[in-house]
């Protein structure tokens, strides 16, 4: 809808692409896109804590270069207004990365290729992300800079550790934002919030020029309120990159073309057994719903996946402690505590563990793609419960009281440990929204956003729109 | 000697190595966090793998 007869209010709901189109048609400009996202930010992000920074002048001088672009109708993301994970540089910003510690580093020289290539496409950065410190969090709290807070429900959590991410789209701060998902850090805050979250195949989107976690298991990748959102988006970031060892050298193979493919052909299961243990009814029904549209008659037990997330566990827990040992040496008070503790533990995991785990994820590695010799698509769910309250230390899973913040990702981390691409589709339950797992073989995120696409024209899934309209009124002119 | 003295004083001892200052405070945390990671690592070591299985430490896809 042209933003000259919408609301207001709708225009803050509008997708990527909507917004694209009406700029890139002269319907209204970049810049009063970009001012009124601005304006939005000042208005509910004292609620929802989901930027840490905005860049308003660059965003306003952004906005009005795309504004006299000639070729502006041809930008597939023109004048849509975005925001990054604060662990991705940001020209003139130190990368803090959720960390107090960062915050003393220079700032970056130069943005993230990401950045640059959605901005080459019209996209307009606006601001940094709140995170959980180092990325080592599945809660979407940060002892430094507050928790990110869930727009269905501002006592609950957003998921991390892309928790203002995931805020940020599902409040309607921005229609676009990127993040991080080591072991599941896209898909919980997705799931989480009620969005829509890409986590591509490991090696397919550069990670260059943003702050690492755990190297061998790190991806970045975008979440939308539309899966068009995701696909444009993500055809916009791809392509290799020198710069990260990890990143594929080969060409973009671009999917929006593909999207409405519809499902003829794919053959869809539903994961089973590992898959469904713990898992809340919420989490069940979201799968069912998914299932049932996609008409996954089959199951599948991905082998020994118990087993691949303890080994993703203890990778990250070495990996990570790796990272940050100097920084511990030297710095350790001015950890978030909890944080510090993990990552001491992780510097003691003798070597020979970690070295078995990396043999485990290989022989893990061919026992999965063989069962895309028989299915295109298996469904899981992204998390085992909807939103818990910010704080909530424990929950019941299976019957066992376990910590929250180390366990939100018992579903995700046995696919990224192993790196296949996967879009996590919101599931409009009440009162709380849930995400369900489309993954894919290496590479297909073409038929992982094709099945998404299929679902969410279905109408089965969505994302809701949450009852901010008290504190919108303000931010709104 | 119980585990969880000898897993306090392997942490002690880790510590000092790698040089890390582990404050008293920090250790029951660090501790309860240790035991999970080798929970998980024990998990993984007891399945079967034959001698010539090759690591992934750069997984390529």
């Amino acid at each position: 809808m042209p933003f000259e007869t919408a609301s207001p209010v709708e225009m803050t709901w509008s997708t990527a692409t909507d917004v694209a189109d009406t700029v890139g048609r002269g319907e209204v400009s970049a810049v009063e896109v970009v001012e009124r996202a601005l304006a939005r930010i000042d208005g509910l992000n004292p609620v929802l804590n989901a930027f840490t920074a905005t860049t308003a002048a660059r965003a306003r001088a952004r906005a009005r270069a795309i504004d006299a672009a000639p070729n502006k109708a041809k930008m597939p993301l023109a004048g849509v207004p975005f925001a990054v994970k604060n662990l991705f540089d940001i020209e003139g910003l130190a990368t803090v990365a959720g960390s107090k510690i960062n915050r003393a580093h220079p700032p970056a020289q130069r943005d993230s290729p990401l950045i640059e290539r959605l901005e080459a496409a019209g996209a307009v950065l606006v601001g940094a992300l709140n995170m959980g410190e180092y990325a080592y969090d599945f809660t979407g709290e940060n002892i430094h800079d507050g928790a990110s807070r869930n727009p269905h429900d501002l006592a609950r959590m957003t998921g991390g550790s892309s928790g203002g991410s995931g805020g940020a789209v599902a409040g309607g701060l921005v229609p676009l934002a990127l993040g991080s998902d080591t072991n599941g850090s896209i898909r919980v805050p997705s799931s989480l919030c009620g969005i829509f979250g890409l986590k591509p195949t490991y090696g397919r989107l550069s990670r260059s020029r943003s702050f690492p976690f755990v190297a061998s298991l790190d991806h970045l990748g975008p979440f939308a309120r539309s899966v068009r959102d995701l696909a444009v988006s993500y055809d916009a970031m791809q392509g290799p990159d020198p710069d990260d060892p990890a990143c594929a050298q080969r060409p973009a193979e671009p999917v929006t073309a593909q999207l409405d493919g519809g499902m003829q052909g794919l053959r869809v299961a539903v994961a089973g057994s590992y898959f469904r243990k713990g898992a809340f009814p919420e989490a069940l029904e979201a799968l069912e719903r998914v299932a049932g549209a996609l008409q996954a008659h089959d199951e599948v037990d991905i082998p020994q996946a118990h087993r691949a997330r303890s080994a993703a566990y203890v990778i990250t827990a070495a990996e990570g402690a790796a990272l940050h040992l100097g920084r511990l040496k030297k710095q350790a008070h001015e950890f978030d505590p909890a944080v510090r503790d993990r990552l001491i533990a992780g510097a003691m995991v003798p070597a020979s563990l970690v070295q078995k785990a990396q043999l485990f994820r290989r022989w893990y590695r061919e026992h999965v793609l063989e069962l895309f010799d028989h299915h295109d698509v298996i469904l899981a769910p992204a998390t085992p419960c909807t939103a818990p309250r910010i704080g909530q230390l424990t929950f019941t899973l299976d019957g066992v009281e376990l910590p929250v913040r180390p366990n939100m990702g018992i579903y995700t981390q046995p696919i990224s440990f192993i790196g296949l691409p996967v879009v996590t589709v919101p599931v409009p339950l009440q009162p709380l929204p849930i995400g369900v797992q489309i993954i894919c073989a290496p590479w297909r995120e073409d038929i992982a956003l094709r099945a998404a696409r299929a679902v969410e024209q279905m109408g089965v899934v969505t994302a809701p729109r949450p009852r901010l309209e008290a504190t919108d009124r303000g931010c709104e002119s | 000697m119980t585990v969880t003295k000898s897993l306090d004083e392997f942490i002690e001892a880790a510590a000092a190595a790698l040089d890390l200052p582990l404050q008293a405070e920090w250790k029951d945390a660090v501790r309860a966090n240790l035991e999970v990671t080798l929970k998980h690592a024990a998990t993984v070591a007891e399945f079967d793998l034959p001698d010539t299985a090759e690591p992934a430490p750069v997984f390529k896809a």
